[in-house]
């Protein structure tokens, strides 16, 4: 009733034959029982870490950016490569929550909550990139065209780098709001089983959610029309991330391959963390019954078709390298594979064309060990992505009296490696405050996904088709 | 806490299947529902309390347009009339450079507007504390309520009993 028909060939989404009531026990258990020792150590070590990030950001907006080892030729090194980084990250959980809402794929209802609160550290961690690389972090609200006393003097509305900030600030935004509203019914749901402050601290959370059935309809409209909203959004933000790089005119970057070459990539390493993260958190917060094998087996497939796409999209670019017939664009990929960063265009190719090839084979799909470090892999490879692609190209540029090493400084690094213990840290905080798998959609689906109802443990199977075709035919 | 002051009587069901027949019993049987409150949103509810069709997604719509034409005419405004420059040989009014912004403008209009005004009409707010019939119905209960002005205690019961609520309570909200 609650979701259709069920293909026979579906495999159970939530095991352990679940009442809803064992949904919200075991979904709130979470929030509501003391951290463990290894939450709190894990908290320890992203807290410091971020601390360390942010006094080399503090640092950096000190001294000036000469802290850093840009110089005339590479004026782009760590701090874009990691902005292009962590916002491709956050792409997955985009995907996850809104192009797989549009396509009904059921199996979203396990990971999309996590992926969401993913993308949403990753865009703030993103987000402190472009701040701190302007130098002059005082003044960056000059990126938006308010009315100004400069005469009024506006931003310039031809430039890539200002579709960027109108992209990065709504695409932020919208998945906070698509993110809260999917969380406001399960605040709800936690509020009601807490008492004293804790109740009114979650009854703020929850806006005063009731449940009432005009309320879900709306919910449901709402919910809907922004993931259609969202779809599109996601995928303009990284189009126009590449136009960062595909609108200027330095070889290797002009290429009208990058837009869905970049989705592709951002895809493929956003899937990457979320398997990083759902591997932990299905283990430390034993949710293995909701965040199932089947999902780690659908996300892999997702890795494989986009880092196979990924692949794909390197070869093509080599080839219309070689096609050109233009000796800049031929030479800007022969050093990129032969020139002084070989070895990161190396380790690109490796991590992310031929280590993902390992999922054709079920047995790894299905295995959390291989993907969690399949995960790790892709997630350095992406990162290699983007390095080859900004510090290999600048630092070999039309004039050879300019070519140029760059390696970054300790603040570089410290900034870089902050960021990470930024993004576990805001994560670790999220699963103790709010609940990590969308209760409300893990019950609205368990009639149709619940292993008593499909697969091969479903008891009573046959009565229960029984039951909705005769049903059906009553209607 | 907000008081409707309306004298309520709810019955509890424990399953969606269960809930729907009996919104659709209650509808033959012209009770006039209250409201139904649930765990996570029934497919097809709507339908059988005969609501009509969120138009949340028309004024989407509107909002959406109205952040399309601040971007596109604001620009224009600005690259043309209060300050043009030429940029790269480009011209004054270099419109397909416009497509990105208008349409993050457009989605960014249309998403926060929706979602305000999604909030506003259903009177959620942080902060807000709305009555509530039963604590369980955010678990695992489903619950159907009438106004005891509207439907009398009677008809209320016999109804619960026949479409097979689990208990049935009275409360001031």
């Amino acid at each position: 009733m609650s979701g259709g028909i069920v293909a026979p060939v579906r495999r159970p989404l939530v095991e352990g034959q679940k009442t809803y009531h064992q949904i919200t026990e075991d979904l709130c258990a979470p929030t509501e029982r003391t951290p463990s020792t290894a939450w709190v150590l894990a908290f320890i070590l992203a807290a410091s870490t971020m601390a360390f990030g942010v006094f080399c950001v503090l640092w950096t907006i000190w001294m000036g950016i000469g802290t850093w080892n840009l110089n005339r030729t590479i004026g782009w090194g760590y701090d874009i490569t990691n902005f292009v980084w962590w916002i491709g990250i956050g792409h997955a959980g985009t995907l996850i929550s809104a192009i797989l809402m549009l396509f009904r794929q059921r199996w979203r209802t396990g990971v999309n909550r996590a992926a969401e609160a993913m993308t949403i550290f990753a865009v703030i961690c993103a987000a402190i990139f472009p701040l701190i690389h302007v130098g002059r972090i005082w003044v960056v609200f000059y990126f938006f065209p308010y009315p100004n006393t400069r005469g009024a003097l506006w931003p310039n509305f031809n430039s890539p780098l200002l579709w960027d900030v109108f992209a990065i600030s709504t695409y932020f935004s919208v998945s906070l709001l698509f993110w809260y509203t999917g969380l406001v019914p399960d605040f709800a749901t936690v509020r009601n089983r807490a008492k004293g402050l804790r109740k009114k601290i979650y009854n703020s959370l929850s806006f005063g959610w009731t449940g009432s059935a005009k309320h879900w309809q709306r919910w449901e409209s709402l919910s809907l029309v922004l993931a259609g909203l969202s779809t599109p959004l996601v995928l303009s933000v990284h189009t126009i991330v590449s136009f960062d790089f595909a609108t200027s005119v330095i070889p290797g970057w002009h290429t009208t391959i990058f837009p869905p070459y970049f989705v592709a990539g951002a895809i493929f390493s956003g899937f990457a963390m979320v398997q990083t993260l759902m591997v932990l958190t299905r283990k430390i917060l034993k949710l293995e019954e909701y965040i199932t094998i089947e999902h780690i087996e659908s996300m892999n497939k997702v890795i494989l078709v986009t880092g196979t796409i990924v692949g794909v999209a390197y070869l093509t670019e080599l080839f219309i390298a070689w096609y050109s017939g233009y000796v800049y664009e031929q030479f800007a990929f022969f050093n990129r594979a032969m020139g002084v960063y070989w070895w990161s265009y190396f380790g690109m190719m490796a991590c992310n064309v031929i280590s993902p090839q390992l999922f054709w084979v079920r047995k790894f799909r299905r295995s959390v060990f291989v993907t969690f470090f399949m995960s790790i892999f892709v997630n350095i490879g992406m990162w290699f992505e983007r390095f080859v692609i900004i510090a290999t190209t600048l630092a070999r540029d039309y004039l050879p009296s300019s070519w140029s090493y760059y390696r970054p400084t300790w603040v570089e690094i410290g900034i870089f490696v902050g960021t990470i213990g930024l993004f576990f840290t805001l994560y670790l905080i999220f699963v103790r405050v709010a609940p990590v798998v969308a209760i409300a959609e893990v019950k609205h689906i368990l009639k149709v996904g619940g292993d008593q109802f499909i697969g091969d443990k479903a008891h009573a199977q046959k009565s229960h088709e029984h039951h909705a075709v005769h049903h059906h035919e009553h209607h | 806490m907000r008081k409707l002051n309306k004298d309520v009587i709810y019955g509890i069901y424990s399953d969606e299947e269960i809930l729907l027949h009996a919104v659709r019993d209650a509808r033959n049987r012209h009770l006039e529902i209250m409201d139904v409150y649930s765990p996570f949103p029934v497919h097809g509810l709507d339908q059988a309390l005969g609501l009509s069709e969120s138009r949340l997604h028309q004024a989407g719509f509107v909002y959406g347009t109205i952040g399309a034409l601040i971007g596109f005419l604001g620009m224009t405004w600005m690259m043309t009339c209060d300050w043009p420059i030429i940029f790269g040989g480009k011209p004054y009014w270099p419109v397909p450079s416009f497509i990105p912004i208008v349409f993050e403008m457009t989605v960014l209009f249309s998403a926060w507007g929706m979602t305000i005004t999604f909030y506003t009409i259903c009177g959620l707010w942080p902060g807000v504390e709305n009555p509530q019939l039963d604590l369980r119905t955010t678990d695992d209960k489903f619950c159907i309520a009438f106004d005891r002005n509207e439907v009398p205690d009677e008809a209320a019961r016999r109804f619960f009993a026949d479409s097979g609520a689990d208990e049935v309570n009275y409360k001031n909200i």
